[in-house]
């Protein structure tokens, strides 16, 4: 059953994701790459990680994807994107360093056979449960720190997103102002 | 034929895969976004697994953590992208080649 589930899902998953990658129009790749984000979801309730699950759902799902769709709003996006062609030599660099990380993520459970679990998982509680216990007592300042960040990038994106929105984008636009002073100096 | 960890990293490291030719790719900044989405997923997913295969939950904290700092590079890079779309008008990469030689 788990087995028929992970095939469906990493099949669905692939598939979205390579449709994110090469649609040519943005909102044909933000729904694919959101569903996508469900369908991860779907694999972490299958290995029982159920607490990174329903974040999955609600932080990646809900709030990013929510936030690439009112970014989306400032944007054209129902234009077609354009494509750029990458010289010969760049694609083979990143081509072979991909492969050495393929190789080295397959070997990695080999080599790694006899790992010793770093924080054992509490017993006799439920994840969710033994993730709380973790997460407040060995990764305490981590999440500390964690929620300042949330805190810092929360402020910058208001005084970024925020400069000049009481004026409306098509009434004045900067540079199609300096075109039009400089077709006057000329 | 039951689950193993290599199935869960193998279907990771084809995710990133297909995250880093996004990267390779795309020349619009938004889809350039999305294709690091897909790689930080694949992160996600290869910790998550590892983790419940070893029966260690630090993995499950590192995505926990993955998550957290996804989300504000969001916050920070869209307003940095609506910066960049007021000014120029566009998002595409070939506009911002401003460091001429």
């Amino acid at each position: 059953m788990e087995t028929i589930a992970f095939y469906v899902f990493s099949v669905l998953i692939t598939v979205l994701f390579l449709v994110t990658i090469l649609s040519r129009n943005a909102l044909n790749a933000m729904s694919a790459l959101a569903a996508g984000m469900v369908l991860i979801s779907g694999l972490f309730f299958i290995l029982g990680a159920d607490f990174l699950g329903a974040l999955q759902l609600i932080i990646y799902s809900g709030a990013v994807m929510a936030l690439y769709a009112f970014g989306m709003m400032f944007f054209d996006a129902t234009s077609y994107i354009k494509e750029k062609n990458t010289p010969a030599l760049k694609v083979f660099l990143l081509s072979g360093l991909s492969a050495l990380i393929l190789v080295v993520i397959f070997a990695a459970p080999q080599i790694g056979q006899n790992v010793q679990p770093f924080i054992q998982a509490p017993e006799g509680v439920d994840n969710p449960h033994a993730i709380g216990i973790v997460l407040f007592t060995k990764y305490l300042i981590p999440f500390e720190v964690a929620a300042v960040m949330l805190l810092v990038a929360m402020i910058a994106g208001i005084i970024l997103a925020s400069k000049k929105m009481d004026v409306s984008l098509s009434e004045d636009d900067d540079h199609l102002v300096d075109e039009s002073e400089l077709k006057e100096e000329k | 034929m039951s689950l193993t960890l290599t199935h869960y990293l193998v279907l990771a490291a084809i995710l990133f895969v297909i995250g880093l030719a996004g990267v390779i790719r795309r020349k619009n900044l938004l889809l350039l976004f999305f294709a690091t989405e897909i790689m930080l997923n694949a992160a996600n997913i290869a910790f998550v697994a590892i983790s419940s295969y070893i029966g260690d939950l630090s993995g499950q904290m590192m995505a926990i953590f993955i998550m957290a700092i996804a989300a504000s590079e969001v916050a920070v890079g869209l307003g940095l992208l609506i910066l960049l779309y007021k000014k120029y008008g566009t998002l595409d990469l070939d506009n911002f080649n401003l460091l001429k030689g």
